[in-house]
This record gives structure tokens, C-alpha cells and sequence, in this order.
């Protein structure tokens, strides 16, 4: 019924036994109880969910738990060191990137992806990179400077 | 220190959403929590011949299955509507019961019929798989009008032609006249198409009932829980109001849907008490799909009549609302006292009338969505605007430069305008923001590229809006004789702690809007102390003293002003303990920079002294309460009304039939703005949601009733690589009947953007023959539109 798994989420080793079919969102929510990753959708489209695992931004309803077993997850709530936001955080922040906030880990993880793909991006290129995230509140226009913004200061 | 307001201060709400800490109703676990999943109907239209729950009790983890007969049995009423509009010849609107589980029958595909809690969430979504529901279908009908024909299949015995009212407005006679002595009539029938809202957040509610106080917590994603604590408590389940108290946390974005006062929160709530245990919903992508409160579906023919110079003769409008399976909260005010009475528009119109008949229909009810009714009205006089200046061979800036309205500042010596509809506005000078977004894209530049680009064989087309809404509706007294059955004032307490910070509790809900920020900015401005010391409380019935919550971009111009009046009182007391302290008259005291000054002295006191004081009464005026702590309630004399001039620039790619927006201005005058980053961002959101509506949105149902699009992968929204950046400027008119100064600036942007859109790929089309096109424009219709066109 179960499966044992070992993650490292946000530089901390955990173990679990979880049900084979329970998705990495839920296991982040649910289970760690790290709540900044957000459920939009059921269809992989709204990237809400996305997180960085093993280097690459995946959206972590996409994902199961188990699938994850033996790597590395980062999501929002790993980006601040030291009491410092992440420059794509403070970038968010500074060029008002976000409204409600629904989106905002998805973005930050998306962007995290987009920049570290492309450390000088166009404004072109950074919309491309968040085909994959739906934002109802900005219109986006905000969230490509906020990551314009970082690109700028990373 | 000071002068924060009108300043881009960086929002104070950011950094628990930028670290992942926002506190959504989803995040939250209860000791002891159950899970409740819904069984929804997957037929549009049918008798319920029996439900059989009985696997689904038995299956692993099930605490129990509840239908509408056992929510029946213990006294529930259905959902209350906030809003009566009654038929034309005086007869009573009908509002036929909306259960929250579904009692013999079923509507809509998405309807509740039972539901089922568990100890899991998975285990109620696997048991609900289980329940059995014996359905006898009935024929659905989904299309507004085909619904008010004889013949029509009935959702209710007791609505004749799923007719629950109609309605009408101004002078049909001068309308009618004015069409008749017309030069020329344009003419257009469309329909603005049905909306899904799609806030990112899916709805979700936790229902926590303890026995041991007979008192009820709801933790729900809205936009005003007061008003949910209100309808639920005493309409829905009879249950006293002081015993229930509403949470709406971090709520991720609204757009209008998570105004209303929906089936889930009940479900959620009474199967608390049942059960004696937290019961927690939260909706699936799906289930917001064909649950969520739809917006717009409108059928309408409207005429415009020119005379012989351009000017407008009259406006006649006919219009179809489809209202979906029941009625919504406030459902019947979208498309009558929220659109009827905008088609004045910022046009000197001497004559309007407009007829709307509303109607039932087997699909998800509709209800105000971001800009509701005021952007179908827009569109219709927008599209009439440019159609016009097309037929008439007529510039379409100049075209309705020729019929605006005059500047008038609403003083007594320039009041405010009455329109043939039923408003006064409020202050205007509506030239202002065409001129200046003509300025913002050189519109004759822009004109010579399009010529130039048309010689080339490129397509590009321009369109334009300008538009005016209103906010903040108000007054009570008056919206009560329009029908509605709530006031709309809000209520704000200021507390001022004995150490001189400020805990403001405030009606108006943020779910994206940055309160938090734009009262703080208020708040500090006014009592001249830092942004820091200032703390804004919203979102719980048992902190907030009440309030109405955030809707039709009310929260500044309704809930900033109900701040301001706590603080006055608040300077005001403070004055007189001031005085006292400083051994002078309260008459001779100025209030700056935070403290209290003797006039033509240097002998002062600062705020924080005050507030001490106020709690340590020790040199105290004789007399005088201590504590530094006033609520207000403002109830505004007036609807806001913000305008402004849109420009949208397509380019069609008239083989595939693709537009690309390539460029987008808007100019919006929102009155006195206290933070223009907030307000530039609330644009750019809006003007996304009206292009939404343009190029890509719409709720398909086929004619059995099931939704076609009901997820995100088929359901359009737009996303960052199919936007422009924005541009955007403003113009500033003060309100004059608000102490701010404010209009609103929430749904300008979705009001302005969608006629602006269309406008720009008809005016990119015209020469190619195109004359009207149904939103959404996507790349199959305006293609066909082409090939017809051409064929023609």
C-alpha cells in the first residue's frame, strides 16, 4: 500500500512511506506541510504547483512522491538565505509582480528556471518562458519586468 | 513621512506571498478534520428518481454521505438572492428555491446532489465515485433566447418561459423617435459571450462547529464575509448571526466570483454540526468550472441614430440575459441597474431606452464578473461608436469627440450630469483621457503606419474605447428602491494602541487589490506617522465590526472613506486630550506632522503622547472617556463613475486568420489615485481580462447542456506570450462628493479593453469586408469571417 521515499527538500532530508499515487504537490502540502506551493488546476496547466526538482522547474502536480525519491526539491519557501529574499523574490516585489499571491510561487520557481537557462533574457523570451503559468490578476506585464528586474541583479 | 498618498510605495503585503507564507483557506488544517467532496450532476436537466449511497457509506474512511433530503429534513433553506428586480407590469420577480443539495430535481451539469466526507480527501473523492443517482433527463435548453420561447423545455413550474423578471429603461417614445428621424442608423446584434472567472485560486470553505458554544467558524475564499455570515446565518440556516463567525484569509484573486454566497459553504457548515467535526472543501479546477458563478451572456440588437453632423439621436437596445439554472446572490442587478444604466455612456444622447428580458436556462448560474454589466454596456456602445465612424466614413476619435459630454467638476456651479438613464454623474471631463492616449500612441503616425503597412499587404488595425463605469454603488437608500436588499456603505474601526500604533479593521476584503498598502498609505498620510505603525485588519467577522466587503471597486472609494472618518474622530478626541495637556484651547490646536501644536506657538504635543494619555488618564480632561478607538460607517451620496480611452493595435494574419495585439494604451482618469503602481497594476489586469473576452474566452455548451470547455485545456485564458506590454497613462478628475477623492480603479481596465480589441480587428478587416464578428475572435471564426467576405 505504501512506498517508502527519500526527499531533500529545501536542503532537509525527509523519509516517508506514502501512497503510490499521491502526487508531489500534495506530499510538499499535505505531508511536509509547506504550503507555498499551490494548487490551480487538475491538468497541468497553471503551473501554481511548479517547483525545482534536481534542477529542472517542474510542475509538482505532474509529479508523484514517489517519483521524486532520491532527489532534490527546492520550492518557494527554499529561495530566502540568510533572512535575504532571493533577487527573483525581491525582483517580484519591487516591480509589483503580483496581486493575490495565488501564482506567485509558480512564478518565482518558473523564473528561477528561466534565468538560470538564460542569465540575460529579452522580454521576449522571459514571456515564453511563462507560457506555462497562468497569472489572472497582472497581466503579466509586471511579472516580466520583476524578472527583468533579477536578471538584472543576480 | 508624510505625503505617502499619491507615491509608488512597494506593497507591505509581498513578502509572505513572494517566501510561500500566504495563508490560503486550503493551506489550513483543523485538529480533527474531515474532507467533504461533492457528487455533482452530470445531466443538465433532470427528475432525481433516487439516490442510493449505501457502497459509498461502506467504502474505507467514509463518515458520511448527506443529501438535499436529509438537508431538507433539518430545516435549510436554499440559497437567498440579495437583489429584486420585478417584472415590467409591477408582478413580483420569481425566485424559485435554489438548494444547496439538489431536492428532486437538477439544473445545471455541476449541480450538488450529495456529498460525501471522509477521513481523507481521497477517500471522499473515491467514495463519491460510489454514490448512485437515478436520473429521468429532461431536454435542456442552454441558449437565452430559445429559452423565453413557448415550448421551451421549463426549469420551473412556476416560471413561465424560464422568465424570472424583465426590465426596462428610459424614454422608449424619444428613443424610438429619435431612431425614426435619424440620418443614419447603425445597427448590430452580438452576443457577449458567456465568461468563465477563473480566479487561480479555487474556491474552498472549512466549516468548524463546536457544540460546546453552539458556534459555528466558516473559513471561505471571499470576497465578504460579512455578507456571507449574513445570508448564511440568517437566511439559509436560521441560525443566530452572533453565533457564526466568517474567515476569509489570503483569498487568491476573485474577479467577482467569490462574491456570492455559494452551495458549498452551507454544505460545509451543516455537515460540521452533523458530524461534530471540521468539515473542509476545496474545489478541483473542474468543479470550479461548473460551479464558480459564470459572467456575461448576453443576446443583444441595439441601434444607434446620427444626425446629418455625427451627432447621436438615440440609442435603442434589446437585450437577452441569460441568468443560467437559478438565481445568483445578485444576479438580477448585472444586467439591468449595473447595464441599463450605463448606456448613456459619455455621450450627449438625447434619448436611450433600453428592454432586457432575463431568462432561466439548464447552465451554471451567471453572475457579476469583473466590470459586470458595465462592460457589456460598454461593448455595446463601443461597437456602435466604431461601426458608425466606419459607415459614415468618419474618424472614430473624432466621431465621438463630436458627442461627448462637456467638462463639468460637480460643484454647484458645474453639477453633476443627469443621463437619460436614471444616473448623475459625478464629475467629468472625458476629452481629457482620448486626447492624451491619442498623444500616447501618435495617432496620426499611427494612422500613416497602418496605411503604410496596408500597402504592404499587413493587416493592422486600430480600435478604440472610451468608456465610463460606476463604482462604489451607493447610496442605500437608493440601491433599496433599485431592489436591492442589502445596504452598500462599509465600516471601518481605527484603534489606536496605547504606544501610538494603529490597528485599522476594515470591511473591505484584499484579494489582490493591496489594501494592506493603499490604507496604510491613507492611514499615515492622515495622522502623520510612519507606514509601519499603521496595521490593517480585514477578512474576520470577529475582528472587522462589519462590513460589506470588495466589489465593483468599492474598497477605496466607499471602505478608504469609512477609515477617514474613524481618523477624524480620532483627531478630533485626540484634540481635546491635546488640548488638556497642553493647558490651551482644542480651537487653537493644529494637527501636522503627527502632533498637536498651538497655534503661532511652539508649544506641542506628538500622537504617541496622546494615545498614552488616552489609556493612562491620569491629566485627563474631566469628563472624557479614556481610550483612542472609533468605528464609522459611510454610506457614499453617489456611485463613482471613472472613465477613460482605450486604443488597442491588432495585426490580422488574414490566411490563418491569427491577430496579434501588438500595441495597447490605456488613459483612465480613476479620480485622485494614492498609489499609481497599484493602480497601473490593477490596469493592466483588467485591460488582460477584457482581452480575454475579445480573442480567446467563452463558455461552450452543447445542447445537451454539458460544458464542452471545462478545463484548462480547453478553456482559454490569456497567457504572457500572447500580451504586449501596456502603456498607460491617466488623467485625473477628483470625485467631488468623497472626501478622497476617488473613483475606483478595479475594473476599468476589463470595461475599456474589449470593445477597444474588436474594434481594432473589424477596423483591420473593413476593407477586406468584414463587418461583425462574435467574440471570442479566435483564429477560426475571423478566418471564416474573411473567406465569407470574400465570397460575398
Amino acid at each position: 500500500m505504501t512506498v517508502p521515499i527519500r526527499v531533500t527538500v529545501n536542503g532537509v532530508a525527509h523519509e516517508h512511506e506514502v501512497e503510490p499515487r499521491l502526487l508531489l504537490v500534495d506530499y510538499l502540502r499535505e505531508v511536509l506541510r509547506l504550503t507555498g506551493t499551490h494548487v490551480g488546476c487538475d491538468t497541468s496547466n497553471c503551473g501554481a504547483c511548479t517547483v525545482v526538482v534536481d534542477g529542472r522547474a517542474v510542475k509538482s502536480c505532474t509529479l508523484l512522491a514517489v517519483q521524486a525519491d532520491g532527489g532534490e526539491v527546492t520550492t518557494v519557501e527554499g529561495l530566502a538565505a540568510n533572512g535575504e529574499l532571493h533577487p527573483i523574490q525581491a525582483g517580484f516585489k519591487e516591480m509589483h509582480g503580483l496581486q493575490c499571491g495565488f501564482c506567485t510561487p509558480g512564478m518565482i520557481m518558473t523564473a528561477w528556471q528561466i534565468l538560470e537557462r538564460n542569465a540575460d533574457p529579452t522580454d521576449e523570451e522571459i514571456r515564453h518562458g511563462l507560457e506555462g503559468n497562468y497569472c489572472r490578476c497582472t497581466g503579466y506585464d509586471n511579472i516580466v519586468k520583476s524578472i527583468r528586474h533579477a536578471a538584472d541583479n543576480l | 513621512m508624510t505625503n505617502l498618498v499619491g507615491q509608488s510605495v512597494k506593497r507591505v503585503e509581498d513578502k509572505r506571498f513572494i517566501t510561500g507564507k500566504g495563508r490560503y483557506v486550503d493551506d489550513m488544517v483543523l485538529p480533527n478534520m474531515t474532507y467533504a467532496s461533492v457528487v455533482r450532476s452530470d445531466v443538465a436537466h433532470a427528475n432525481i428518481r433516487g439516490i442510493d449511497t449505501g457502497e459509498a457509506s461502506r467504502a474505507p474512511g467514509v463518515v458520511a454521505v448527506l443529501t438535499g433530503a436529509e438537508m431538507e429534513a433539518d430545516g435549510i433553506n436554499g440559497l437567498p438572492c440579495g437583489w429584486q428586480v420585478d417584472f415590467k407590469n409591477g408582478d413580483t420577480m420569481k425566485e424559485p428555491a435554489h438548494p444547496a443539495l439538489a431536492v428532486g430535481k437538477v439544473r445545471h451539469v455541476g449541480d450538488a446532489v450529495a456529498v460525501v466526507v471522509a477521513e481523507t480527501r481521497e477517500q471522499a473523492a473515491d467514495a463519491v465515485e460510489l454514490v448512485e443517482v437515478d436520473y429521468e433527463e429532461l431536454p435542456a435548453v442552454v441558449d437565452v433566447v430559445a429559452a423565453t420561447q413557448d415550448g421551451a423545455p421549463q426549469l420551473f413550474d412556476d416560471v413561465p418561459n424560464n422568465i424570472p423578471f424583465d426590465w426596462e429603461l428610459g424614454d422608449k417614445e424619444a428613443a424610438d423617435a429619435g431612431i425614426a428621424a435619424a440620418d443614419h442608423v447603425t445597427t448590430l446584434e452580438f452576443r457577449n459571450q458567456r465568461l468563465i472567472p477563473n480566479a487561480i485560486e479555487p474556491r474552498a470553505a472549512i466549516g468548524d462547529y463546536d457544540d460546546s458554544r453552539d458556534h459555528y467558524t466558516l473559513y471561505t475564499t471571499s470576497q465578504n464575509p460579512h455578507v456571507i455570515r449574513l445570508l448564511m446565518s440568517a437566511f439559509v440556516m436560521g441560525i443566530p448571526e452572533h453565533k457564526v463567525r466568517v474567515v476569509s484569509p489570503d483569498v487568491g484573486g476573485g474577479f467577482g466570483s467569490k462574491i456570492f454566497h455559494y452551495a458549498e459553504e452551507v454544505i460545509v457548515t451543516w455537515a460540521s454540526r452533523r458530524l461534530g467535526r471540521p468539515v473542509k472543501w476545496t474545489a478541483q479546477r473542474s468543479e470550479s468550472f461548473v460551479t464558480d458563478a459564470h459572467g456575461r451572456d448576453h443576446a443583444t440588437k441595439a441601434e444607434m441614430g446620427f444626425d446629418a453632423d455625427g451627432r447621436i439621436t438615440a440609442l435603442r437596445v434589446d437585450t437577452h440575459a441569460n441568468l443560467g439554472a437559478y438565481l445568483s446572490t445578485f444576479a438580477p442587478c448585472v444586467p439591468t441597474y449595473l447595464y441599463g444604466t450605463l448606456l448613456q455612456g459619455l455621450y450627449t444622447s438625447p434619448a436611450v431606452h433600453v428592454n432586457v428580458t432575463a431568462a432561466f436556462t439548464t447552465t451554471v448560474p451567471v453572475d457579476a464578473l469583473r466590470g459586470a454589466g458595465r462592460p457589456e454596456a460598454t461593448y455595446v456602445l463601443e461597437r456602435l461608436l466604431d461601426q458608425a465612424a466606419h459607415e459614415l466614413g468618419q474618424d472614430p476619435a473624432e466621431l465621438r469627440r463630436r458627442n461627448l459630454i462637456p467638462p463639468f467638476d460637480g460643484s454647484e456651479s458645474q453639477p453633476g450630469y443627469e443621463t437619460q438613464v436614471a444616473l448623475v454623474y459625478d464629475s467629468g471631463n472625458y476629452g481629457a483621457p482620448l486626447d492624451k492616449v491619442l498623444e500616447m500612441v501618435d495617432y496620426p503616425a499611427l494612422r500613416k503606419e497602418q496605411e503604410e503597412a496596408r500597402a504592404g499587404g499587413r493587416d493592422l488595425g486600430i480600435g478604440f474605447s472610451t468608456y465610463i463605469e460606476a463604482c462604489g454603488i451607493a447610496p442605500s437608500a437608493v440601491v433599496g428602491a433599485l431592489g436591492a436588499r442589502a445596504g452598500l456603505y462599509e465600516s471601518a474601526s481605527v484603534r489606536v494602541q496605547p504606544t501610538g500604533k494603529v490597528t485599522v479593521f476594515v470591511g473591505s476584503h484584499s484579494h489582490g487589490q493591496g489594501h494592506d498598502t493603499t490604507f496604510s498609505q491613507l492611514v499615515a498620510d492622515q495622522l502623520g506617522i510612519p507606514m509601519d505603525d499603521v496595521e490593517i485588519v480585514h477578512g474576520d467577522t470577529d475582528q472587522v465590526p462589519f462590513g460589506m466587503g470588495t466589489y465593483g471597486s468599492r474598497s477605496l472609494a466607499v471602505g478608504g472613506v469609512a477609515i477617514t472618518k474613524s481618523i477624524d474622530k480620532i483627531k478630533e478626541k485626540g484634540a481635546t486630550i491635546a488640548a488638556h495637556l497642553l493647558e490651551a484651547s482644542a480651537d487653537d490646536l493644529e494637527y501636522a506632522g503627527g502632533q498637536w501644536t498651538v497655534r503661532g506657538t511652539d508649544s506641542s504635543i506628538g500622537f504617541g503622547d496622546v494615545a498614552l494619555t488616552a489609556y493612562v488618564p491620569h491629566n485627563y480632561p474631566e469628563g472624557l472617556e479614556p481610550g483612542l478607538e472609533f468605528s464609522s460607517f459611510y454610506d457614499p451620496a453617489n456611485f463613482t463613475f471613472p472613465f477613460g480611452a482605450h486604443i488597442a493595435v491588432v495585426e490580422v494574419d488574414t490566411e490563418t486568420g491569427v491577430v496579434k495585439l501588438v500595441r495597447y494604451a490605456a488613459c483612465d482618469d480613476v479620480g485622485n489615485v494614492v498609489n499609481p503602481m497599484i493602480v497601473d497594476g490593477q490596469v493592466h489586469g483588467g485591460v488582460t481580462h477584457g482581452i480575454g473576452q475579445a480573442l480567446m474566452e467563452g463558455a461552450i455548451y452543447d445542447e445537451d447542456g454539458q460544458l464542452i470547455n471545462g478545463s484548462y485545456m480547453d478553456y482559454a485564458l490569456p497567457r504572457a506570450d500572447e500580451l504586449p506590454r501596456f502603456e498607460t497613462d491617466r488623467t485625473v478628475t477628483p470625485c467631488p462628493h468623497n472626501p478622497l477623492g476617488v473613483k475606483g480603479a478595479g475594473e476599468t481596465g476589463t470595461i475599456g479593453a474589449t470593445p477597444a480589441v474588436v474594434n481594432a480587428v473589424i477596423d483591420a478587416l473593413w476593407p477586406l469586408g468584414v463587418r461583425n464578428l462574435e467574440m471570442p475572435l479566435t483564429p477560426q471564426r475571423v478566418w471564416q469571417a474573411i473567406q465569407s467576405a470574400n465570397g460575398s
